[in-house]
């Protein structure tokens, strides 16, 4: 490795085999299943050759490569399902690669989830201490930082509590002030921001610059493209399991966001992820003329949902104009009790002139209440609107200026 | 700078050829003390009764066989009163048993961990049955109670005691990391583990003595390791005699085979636990 290179990516990919995840997982069945086979190589008779199960390679991410040198603030941005958090779990060693190779010179400390490992029963100072180990600080070095870590977190009147006991914000806040004190000279951090109240997550972007002005190496995932271009000197931009651009972060995020030919009129969910989760999304419009839905009649949008048999999830929907002003903040449990056990279906429906002309972006989360996030995407979906016929003056897009379309209103 | 010579990690396929590095696991002790504390901690936090439990649960077992096997049955306790007899038998088997239980269940109960960051996962299982000694340390104090109640007084043997101890946590250790590397990929292991400690527990000199054994099977007995562990408690606190060489032998040839291959099964799925769990 060159001198200063402290991460040295080469050829790296990860393979998910599809179709065999939740096949043969139960011992007696693949016992039954051997007897069975065996059975039938006896007989040959058997009508199907033998190796029929429906084995599907994915790669997940694939010849990947790249350096990053001492104190360089990275981004990787790219759409859901791009990568982006499977490489972050390689090189926090989370997963093994099926291929390549990864040099990593330092301590590595990884965000990838504020507050793993913290436990209800326990109280603020223990799950300090608790969390700190896991993320791999010496105890000498929690007890060092201790009150620093309680005074960002603002919690010095609670500490001896329960966290059970906490309001979600401070939980959040304790957390992530546990992992911005680890101090490692390469650190990962994935969507922690999504997290906490507005203040917080500012307060939390400070603190990520200030690791970096300190010298050290940070890799930040992220859709928020405004902190990417704040935060990072430089980004990386995966497709499809591969980096499609690599460059000073401005121009990056620009070919990200910029490109208007990007429209995502569904998700499917990435290989490889653990439910609950989010296992497609689709918008949809009957009639549509070339790509853009109608803003003078309904678009709905059907969820499909991996409920892992947890329940009482609940569907979160945000939808921003290209501005980025939330036009609509919507949830199922609004309207009435959620609940989804075993394979679930959400539809809603977004009424005739509830949007006006333009493009948006839709982020979605399934949670149970406020603290337990099981799924979060941004920019699940991105669509172009228009009003249809746009010959007739009154169907003119530019004329309406309102974010919501014309016809909202009701004129008698 | 130094660091980057010290500091240097590479990361690429292990091709199905695992290493035991020990080393890293020793480089963890302090997470693996913070769990097992925590595994206690929480446990005692959620109860009434808190410590009580780790008396309460071998102290009833022990009147229960006490009651069946000793009054009922009038299973031989080698000239020891029974109720003392069976409880030294249980301190060590309630051990074994709830730390394999526990380590069965350590790498899916912790589940949000192994997705989210890297630490040895050997950590976990270990976590586990270190946690179980507390509980054990309680209940030993009682013993020590019942000894001096009935007048019995520990031979020098009990500095061995120590050692039967080990056997009991490398026995634990050996078939959890079997058990909890197989649940990961075939989560009905789980079901089948109460079912085979239930069944260990008979064939383990808890409840009556080995001297029901007949003498010629006594080595094949012994591969049960818990044999040489409870042999060895009665001898070492009770003052029984002294237990069979050969089967010593046996029980500790087979922990050392559980061991070894249960390390060795463990870290060669290790790197998948995050993909599966």
């Amino acid at each position: 490795m060159s001198n200063d290179v402290v991460i040295k990516v080469s050829n790296l990919g990860k393979r998910y085999r599809l179709g065999r995840l939740h096949d043969n997982n139960l011992l007696s069945e693949k016992i039954g299943n051997g007897l069975r086979s065996i059975f039938q190589r006896f007989r040959d008779l058997s009508p199907f050759p033998f190796h029929l199960s429906q084995e599907k390679d994915f790669w997940a991410i694939r010849e990947v490569a790249f350096e990053i040198k001492q104190g360089e603030v990275v981004g990787i941005v790219g759409r859901n399902g791009t990568g982006k958090s499977t490489l972050l779990k390689i090189l926090s060693r989370v997963t093994g690669p099926t291929e390549g190779e990864v040099e990593l010179l330092g301590r590595v400390g990884s965000l990838l989830e504020v507050g793993t490992g913290f436990h209800p029963e326990l109280t603020g100072r223990e799950n300090i201490f608790m969390n700190g180990a896991i993320l791999g600080m010496k105890r000498a070095e929690i007890k060092g930082r201790f009150d620093e870590i309680v005074g960002f977190a603002e919690v010095e009147k609670f500490v001896d509590t329960p966290v059970k006991h906490y309001s979600s914000g401070m939980y959040v806040r304790l957390a992530f002030s546990v992992a911005a004190h680890l101090e490692p000279e390469v650190l990962l951090v994935d969507e922690v921001l999504a997290v906490g109240d507005a203040a917080f997550q500012k307060k939390c972007l400070g603190k990520i610059g200030e690791v970096a002005r300190g010298g050290r190496t940070v890799l930040f995932v992220s859709h928020n493209m405004a902190s990417v271009k704040t935060l990072c000197g430089r980004a990386i931009l995966l497709e499809g399991g591969r980096v499609v651009m690599d460059g000073d972060a401005a121009s990056v995020v620009d070919r990200y966001l910029g490109d208007p030919g990007m429209k995502v009129a569904s998700y499917r969910m990435a290989a490889g992820k653990k439910p609950p989760c989010f296992r497609s999304i689709e918008l949809i419009q009957e009639e549509r003329k070339n790509g853009a839905f109608a803003a003078d009649r309904p678009v709905r949008i059907s969820f499909s949902i991996d409920s892992g048999g947890e329940k009482g999830l609940g569907v979160n929907l945000f939808i921003r104009n290209e501005q980025g002003v939330c036009i609509h903040h919507s949830a199922d449990s609004f309207v009435g009790p959620s609940g989804v056990s075993g394979p679930g279906e959400r539809t809603c429906e977004i009424p005739a002139y509830g949007l006006a002309a333009g493009r948006y972006r839709v982020d979605v989360s399934l949670s149970r209440g406020e603290l337990e996030v099981f799924d979060y995407l941004q920019d699940a979906l991105i669509f172009q609107t228009g009003l249809t016929d746009a010959t007739d003056d009154k169907a003119r897009a530019a004329r309406w200026r309102g974010l919501c379309g014309p016809g909202l209103i009701r004129w008698e | 700078m130094e660091l980057r010579t010290i500091n240097r990690t590479v990361i690429r396929p292990s091709g199905g050829r695992p290493s035991l590095d020990l080393g890293e696991v020793w480089a963890y002790r302090e997470l693996l003390g913070m769990l097992a504390w925590r595994d206690v901690s929480v446990r005692y936090k959620q109860s009434v009764a808190g410590i009580g439990w780790a008396v309460f649960q071998p102290l009833m077992t022990m009147v229960i066989f006490t009651i069946i096997f000793g009054k009922f049955a009038k299973l031989p306790s080698d000239g020891l009163p029974y109720p003392v007899f069976a409880y030294c038998a249980l301190l060590p088997w309630n051990y074994f048993s709830q730390s394999l239980t526990g380590s069965s269940d350590s790498i899916v109960g912790s589940s949000y961990l192994i997705t989210k960051v890297y630490f040895p996962r050997l950590v976990l299982p270990l976590g586990k049955v270190t946690s179980g000694l507390i509980d054990f340390g309680v209940a030993f104090v009682i013993l020590l109670g019942m000894m001096a109640w009935y007048g019995i007084a520990p031979t020098f043997g009990i500095l061995l005691l120590p050692v039967f101890m080990l056997v009991a946590m490398l026995t634990a250790l050996g078939v959890g990391l079997w058990f909890t590397a197989l649940n990961v990929k075939y989560r009905d292991v789980r079901f089948i583990v109460p079912y085979i400690a239930q069944f260990w527990l008979f064939a383990s000199p808890v409840a009556y003595s080995t001297s029901l054994v007949p003498e010629k099977w006594r080595w094949l007995y012994g591969l049960n390791p818990m044999v040489g562990v409870i042999e060895g408690f009665r001898w070492a606190l009770l003052g029984k005699a002294a237990p069979d060489f050969g089967m010593m032998l046996a029980s500790f040839g087979a922990v050392c085979m559980v061991l070894v291959t249960g390390l060795y099964y463990f870290r060669r799925m290790e790197e998948t636990f995050a993909d599966n769990v």
